[in-house]
């Protein structure tokens, strides 16, 4: 018998975009097991979904090789083409529409995240400006909000829930939807005496091991937040300190907060007025070591923009910013005293041109980083501002995750090209032109990552196993398209390691730093800035804006009147959507293990309604809003308010391939017809969809 | 003599399922079967906020295992050393005794051999020194891998330090 082969590869996950590190168990060239990497993680602990990354890579429903198609867009008729095939095809297509329309007519969308620099290099040496994520859908609202306040972004900064006394989730079902790191590092926080709110529509795992649960009237969370800042100016409560010396427009926002009282809120939240000046004492008791939790997917309502702007006027006015249990600022490089790794897209030329989707032009206050692909379908529609014939979508499935697919398709089938490249079979990759497929994470490198933090540190994805079938990684993908189009200068290398040691080169830090534990700290130490004077807002005076220049400058109010979020006309109900920990929305539903434990979801409405409409737990019933319906199964519970009807996002599969998935229970973005918009955050008002529910058996 | 105990912290536990995906994976079970399982129960109301327990049901290895006790050819069997009840797949002849003997819901039927199979606390992980795959890849660390006395001990103090503390949950 010959012996095992066993090694230890350090990565990082990719099963979702939390990017959790990771330590793999190679047996004989093959997964064993995938834990957490515990020398970043102090264990071995990993979330469902990073576990069942074993039988993604073993999957043969993923795509296995280079796919053309063949019959009309999403028809499912394809042909299996060689690699050369299918890039000469991509780049052949792309020399055209650029000859025809110019390279502008080329976009590129991906799922944005830590993995960027790639996709952004190449659009930009295209010529074209339009690099675009998938948060439109998700945190654009909260990005931009922390953008035009303090001159950063949700991810610039991080929550030291191991030194806090107190935190408010809104609508964040940290314990739920989670990551390995974070769900772990907050239930250390609770075992250390970390007290904790959460406001939510819905009772959920979260809920269930908060200190007080506030079941709130849907979309109203904006008023809990005006009446705490109410509560925190009328008594000043707040940290008088740190407000004079880093916040600018304090007076206009005590002229603002005069009528949002904790009465005016009960009335617009259904949360007791006493409880909302409680929770204000009670903050102020534990300042500065206090989180508002900013959010996560925070495409709420077309107001949320102004939510997420007061979680982090909360901040300010506690002084949380960069204190013990706060809100520390994630740093760099730079801050730890190393020369920055080298990024491809430094060394391309910028581009100087407008965009597709109004960034810069008609929405000055947003940011280029994540842009607006909620714009695409308009855009190629109506040749506004320019024609667009050309999509290229990495990793990022627009027909999934935002809302009315109907409608996007109807754009997307208008281009001269769709490609997808991508390890699933995205709801986007089946109605594309080509399909790449992209090998796993456990089958790739990938560049050097920059984790960015209190503690900075290298991360990198390294190959575990071979890859199946015919998949190639992305850092060869690119290359290959690149060479074809005449860009290949910009992707000066021919081997991952060649890419790895040319973005590593000024660091003094070598690819084999990385063997040991997986990372390189930079520096190791936890970098804090001074207080009194050393904190960074990227804003134009330095300070924390509440009356934000980046809005007035554009024609913005920092404070415009309160609008309460409409109430469902009598009948319907708000559809909100939320995560569970075992699926990472429509990606992981067709993953054997993950699918076993959820493959359906199901319809929670309150037990009130539900009685209402004669319907029970385990009824079938028809969801339907705009002439689309969906057929779910009912779950009736006495924790969910009665506004509103959840369900998890994602399922209701409709890839014919993905035959666990296929169908399963209800697709509840094609419901949202109609809010394909922009909204003042940047974000799609995913939640302001109202449906009706009808029992049919 | 059963040595081994699996104690479940559960303020820890976010019945996030991580304990039966590292246990499918580590022992490849294949879909229909799970040789643990987390049980959610509740939400139920005794106070302001509805809670919830998330019951862990690997198998117990109970020191009078009924399972093996049923077994017509010894293929269940308990293993001297430290009790841990496992199944020997070449003398198991699919009779399922030992599931209808299992109070727990513990033993499960494998339909690719025709055998059952079952929770071993991943013997051949104990063997080298190391924790079953639940309680070393669980998301939270509310599975602890102890001795059934030492764990009894830990969930005393720490009920002694919330009667002092007059904390109820």
């Amino acid at each position: 018998m010959s012996e095992t082969q066993k090694q230890i590869v350090y990565s990082v996950c990719a099963m979702c975009t939390v990017r959790c590190p990771i330590e793999i168990e190679v047996e004989n060239g093959e997964v064993k097991h995938i834990w957490g990497n515990p020398h970043l993680l102090g264990g071995r602990y990993l979330c469902p979904r990073g576990a069942a990354g074993k039988v993604f890579q073993n999957d043969a429903e993923r795509v296995q090789s280079p796919m053309i198609r063949e019959g009309d867009r999403g028809e499912g008729k394809w042909k299996s083409a060689t690699w050369d095939e299918a890039l000469d095809y991509v780049a052949d297509r792309l020399k055209a529409v650029i000859a025809e329309h110019g390279p502008e007519s080329v976009v590129l969308g991906d799922r944005g995240g830590g993995f960027t620099d790639m996709q952004k290099a190449f659009i930009q040496a295209l010529g074209s400006p339009n690099y675009f994520n998938h948060h439109g859908a998700c945190s654009n609202s909260v990005h931009n909000a922390h953008n035009a306040i303090a001159g950063h972004r949700r991810n610039t900064v991080a929550y030291d829930y191991a030194n806090c006394k107190y935190t408010i989730l809104y609508g964040r079902n940290i314990l739920e939807s989670i990551g390995t790191s974070e769900a772990k590092g907050f239930i250390d926080a609770l075992e250390n005496g970390m007290r904790f709110i959460h406001v939510d529509v819905r009772w959920n795992y979260t809920a269930a091991k908060a200190h007080k649960f506030l079941l709130i009237r849907p979309g109203t969370d904006y008023a809990v937040n005006l009446a705490l800042i109410n509560t925190i100016i009328e008594e000043k409560l707040y940290d008088v300190e740190f407000v004079e010396r880093w916040v600018s427009g304090m007076e206009e926002l005590k002229r603002f907060i005069v009528p949002y009282t904790p009465q005016w809120a009960e009335k617009e939240t259904g949360i007791a007025a006493k409880e909302i000046r409680a929770i204000a004492h009670e903050l102020a008791e534990a300042r500065p070591s206090v989180v508002f939790n900013q959010g996560w997917m925070t495409a709420w309502t077309a107001q949320d923009y102004y939510f997420r702007r007061s979680i982090y006027i909360l901040t300010a006015l506690m002084g949380a910013y960069e204190a013990p249990g706060g809100l520390l600022f994630s740093k760099g490089e730079a801050a730890a005293g190393f020369k920055p790794v080298r990024t491809l897209k430094k060394y391309v030329p910028a581009v100087k041109k407008e965009r597709f989707d109004g960034v810069g032009s008609t929405f000055k206050h947003l940011s280029a980083d994540y842009g607006l692909a909620q714009m695409l379908p308009h855009a190629i529609l109506n040749d506004d501002p320019y024609p667009v014939r050309a999509f290229i979508c990495y990793r990022f499935d627009p027909l999934s995750s935002f809302p009315d697919p109907e409608a996007y398709k109807e754009g997307l089938s208008k281009l001269d090209l769709l490609v997808a490249i991508d390890v699933n079979y995205s709801h986007t990759a089946w109605f594309a032109d080509v399909i790449l497929p992209e090998c796993t994470y456990l089958e790739r490198t990938d560049p050097v990552l920059v984790k960015k933090g209190p503690k900075p540190a290298l991360w990198m994805r390294r190959q575990a196993v071979e890859p199946r079938y015919d998949s190639k990684p992305k850092w060869w993908i690119f290359k290959q398209l690149a060479e074809r189009l005449g860009i290949g200068q910009y992707f000066p290398y021919d081997t991952i390691e060649e890419l790895i040691d040319w973005q590593l080169q000024d660091t003094g830090i070598k690819r084999s730093d990385f063997d040991k534990k997986g990372f390189v700290a930079l520096g190791g130490k936890k970098i804090l800035w001074d207080r009194a004077n050393g904190l960074k807002f990227n804003t134009p005076s330095g300070k924390i804006e509440f009356v934000s220049s980046l809005l007035e400058d554009n024609g913005i109010a920092s404070f415009p009147p309160y609008e309460s979020p409409q109430r469902p006309p009598e009948g319907q109900y708000r559809l909100l959507t939320g995560k569970i920990a075992v699926h990472t929305q429509g990606t992981s539903l067709n993953n054997r293990y993950l699918n076993e434990i959820c493959s359906e979801n199901t319809l929670w409405m309150n037990r009130g309604e539900a009685g209402k409409l004669g319907i029970q737990s385990g009824d079938t019933v028809e969801v339907s809003a705009n002439g689309v319906t969906q057929t779910v199964t009912a779950s009736v519970t006495d924790y969910m308010h009665p506004e509103a009807v959840f369900t998890l996002h994602g399922f209701g599969r409709e890839v014919p391939l993905q035959s666990r998935a296929f169908k399963k229970g209800m697709r509840d973005n094609t419901l949202m017809k109609g809010l394909l918009e922009v909204a003042v955050g940047g974000n799609c008002p995913i939640t302001d969809c109202f449906v009706t529910v009808r029992k049919i058996s | 003599m059963s040595q081994y105990y699996i104690y479940q912290d559960q303020n820890r536990c976010i019945g996030c399922r991580a304990c039966e995906l590292h246990c499918k994976t580590e022992n490849d079970v294949p879909v229909g079967a799970s040789y643990c399982k987390i049980i959610p129960v509740g939400p139920s109301t005794t106070g302001p906020v509805p809670r919830i327990q998330f019951v862990f049901m690997p198998c117990f290895h109970c020191e009078e295992p009924w399972c093996a006790n049923a077994c017509p050819t010894g293929a269940m069997a308990k293993r001297e050393q430290d009790g841990i009840v496992a199944v020997d797949p070449a003398t198991c002849i699919g009779c399922k005794a030992c599931i209808t003997a299992c109070p727990w819901g513990a033993v499960q039927w494998n339909a690719e051999t025709g055998r059952v199979f079952k929770c071993d606390y991943c013997k051949d992980r104990i063997d080298q020194g190391l924790e079953p795959a639940c309680v070393t890849g669980c998301t939270t660390a509310a599975l602890k891998w102890a001795s059934p006395s030492v764990s009894s001990n830990a969930k005393r103090e720490r009920a002694a330090r919330k009667i002092a503390h007059g904390k109820t949950t």
